[in-house]
């Protein structure tokens, strides 16, 4: 699905990551982990074409991101689904509406989906906040949302920044659970934490690779985890 | 050219969700509305007196052409002779294009007003009128009376128009700076919409990311708010065109006289030209927001 290639990213000045080789294989589930500043969120925005590479090779369903113009990019963002760190919405839009953006920008909003929608915001337990604002939410139904709007377009990869970041225990494990229902259904799955108890909550339930940012560069973590 | 027209169908038929998505932004939008209503305004201002200046030059410049007379009084029997001469003296200056000697009925018609119809014209001593059409360079006047008093002395060479002349140059120049100023309204509406984008997309940026995140193009993106600016525009500039309109056309009536106040008006199938502005006054907005769009768009990653 996504591949690696030696890659490095600079943000100017000094290297933050280095030398990094990876394949991201069809459903696979992969924990990212690392202190805060380590470059998580940066190796992800490497993995959906947010950045590009300063070397070496990233490749996403098999094109070099490199080569890719601005419209395939966002034509690209449209298969992987993404769970935003500071998940942003549109703040002047109810919930629902958020969710359904995906759909809404590439012109597959259409009454059929709606279905879809009901569907999708019960099974990540907002049914009652169809019309509610952004704003209005707590942490974890924010969580939940953008969950949601990472999955309307049923994408094969989901990469999830910190998604249990600023909730409390028992709502990390539900949204750990979501994902690894998701996992079972096929799709690769890559979550960023630096919470070491989400991980080993997970080992119990699905086979995760755990790889690790340290020394500017990318380890598969032992299994003292 | 099918994708160009699919776009421009897709934003005249408005794509909800792409309006959807941009918050309703109330000031720049307002204040678009408001500048494009004054700029058609001053336009369909500017137009009117363009065309009335145009409309003058025209009159005036026709009326310029048979502007002249000759008036040729003599004692009875030197009379033929001397309207014979001064005929030759005309046919022989250059930028005369014809003359010609007005009849009797003619000249009766002339003194009606003063005199009544009854007035025996033939046996009357008065002047014979010689009406002289010029070419559009005209003639030297002072060069045509010296050879005139030379031929004919009773002959007087009458320039009853000539005065307006510099009018009719004054007002060709004023039609010319009328549309001169049309262009730079169109330039300055360009301006105004430009800056009001700019400021549209700086206040959105925070949307415009989401929008990215989420598998927008920038096609899309852009669309939401050219289609915003246009068709605001396109609104501002219909309501300022008919109320330029409105006013003009109550004006206070032209009556008899000819001027350039009074002639400040549309005649017949020139009322389609201000129908025109809210027309081309939305495609400037169209140029300039997405020009706009495209630009601040392509900055982002
Ligand atoms: N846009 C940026 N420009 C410059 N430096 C950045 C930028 N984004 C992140 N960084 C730096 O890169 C490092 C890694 O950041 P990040 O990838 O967010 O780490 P993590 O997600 O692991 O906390 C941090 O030191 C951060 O300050
Ligand atoms: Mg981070």
């Amino acid at each position: 699905m996504i591949e690696l290639e030696n890659a490095a990213y600079t943000y100017g000045g000094e290297a933050l990551l280095t030398d990094m080789t990876l394949t991201l294989a069809p459903g696979t589930f992969h924990f990212l982990t690392g202190p805060s500043g380590a470059g998580k969120t940066t190796f992800l925005k490497l993995l959906y074409g947010a950045l590009q590479a300063t070397e070496g090779a990233v490749r996403i369903f098999g094109d070099d991101v490199t080569g890719l113009s601005r419209d395939q990019i966002a034509l690209m963002r449209r298969r992987v689904g993404v769970v935003h760190q500071d998940c942003q919405f549109l703040d002047h839009l109810p919930v629902a509406e958020n969710v359904a953006l995906p759909l809404t920008v590439s012109g597959q909003a259409t009454p059929d989906q709606v279905d879809n929608l009901n569907e999708l915001m019960g099974w990540v337990g907002l049914h009652g906040k169809f019309e509610a604002l952004p704003p209005q939410l707590s942490g974890g139904e924010r969580q939940r949302a953008a969950l949601a709007r990472a999955l309307i377009l049923s994408p094969d990869v989901i990469l999830a920044d910190e998604p249990t970041g600023n909730v409390d225990w028992e709502m990390s494990q539900r949204l750990l659970r979501l994902l690894i229902e998701l996992n079972r259904m096929g799709k690769t799955v890559m979550i960023a934490t630096h919470d070491l108890a989400l991980i080993r909550a997970a080992k119990a339930h699905v086979q995760a690779r755990v790889l690790r940012i340290a020394g500017r560069t990318l380890h598969t973590a032992g299994a003292d985890l | 050219m099918n994708a160009r027209l699919a776009d421009t169908l897709a934003l005249l038929k408005g794509d909800q969700g792409a309006d959807r998505v941009v918050p309703p932004s109330g000031f720049t939008v307002r204040l678009t509305l408001l500048t494009s209503a004054a700029m058609a305004f001053l336009t369909v201002f500017a137009l009117a007196l363009s065309l009335a200046a145009g409309r003058l030059a025209q009159d005036w410049g026709e009326e310029l052409a048979r502007a002249s007379t000759v008036r040729v009084s003599a004692p009875e029997g030197q009379m033929m002779e001397q309207v014979q001469k001064v005929l030759v003296v005309l046919e022989q200056t250059p930028g005369v294009a014809s003359a010609r000697t007005l009849t009797a009925e003619e000249q009766r018609a002339l003194l009606e007003p003063w005199f009544g119809p009854a007035l025996p014209v033939e046996q009357l001593p008065i002047p014979q009128l010689i009406e002289v059409r010029e070419t559009p360079d005209g003639f030297d006047a002072d060069g045509l009376r010296l050879r005139l008093q030379a031929e004919a002395p009773g002959a007087v060479l009458d320039e009853h128009s000539r005065w307006r002349k510099p009018l009719v140059a004054a007002a060709s120049r004023l039609r010319l700076l009328g549309w001169v100023s049309i262009l730079l309204i169109g330039a300055a509406t360009g301006a105004m919409v430009t800056l009001a984008a700019h400021a549209a997309l700086a206040a959105n940026a925070q949307v415009i990311a989401v929008l990215r995140l989420v598998g927008a193009t920038d096609d899309y993106i852009a669309q939401a708010f050219v289609r915003r600016f246009t068709l605001r525009t396109l609104a501002g500039a219909a309501a300022g065109t008919l109320l330029g309109m409105l006013a003009i056309r109550f004006m206070p009536a032209p009556g008899a006289v000819d001027g350039l106040l009074t002639g400040l008006r549309f005649q017949g199938l020139q009322w389609l030209w201000p129908v025109l502005v809210p027309v081309l006054a939305a495609v400037v907005a169209w140029g300039a927001t997405s020009t706009a769009a495209r630009r601040v768009l392509g900055d982002l990653t």
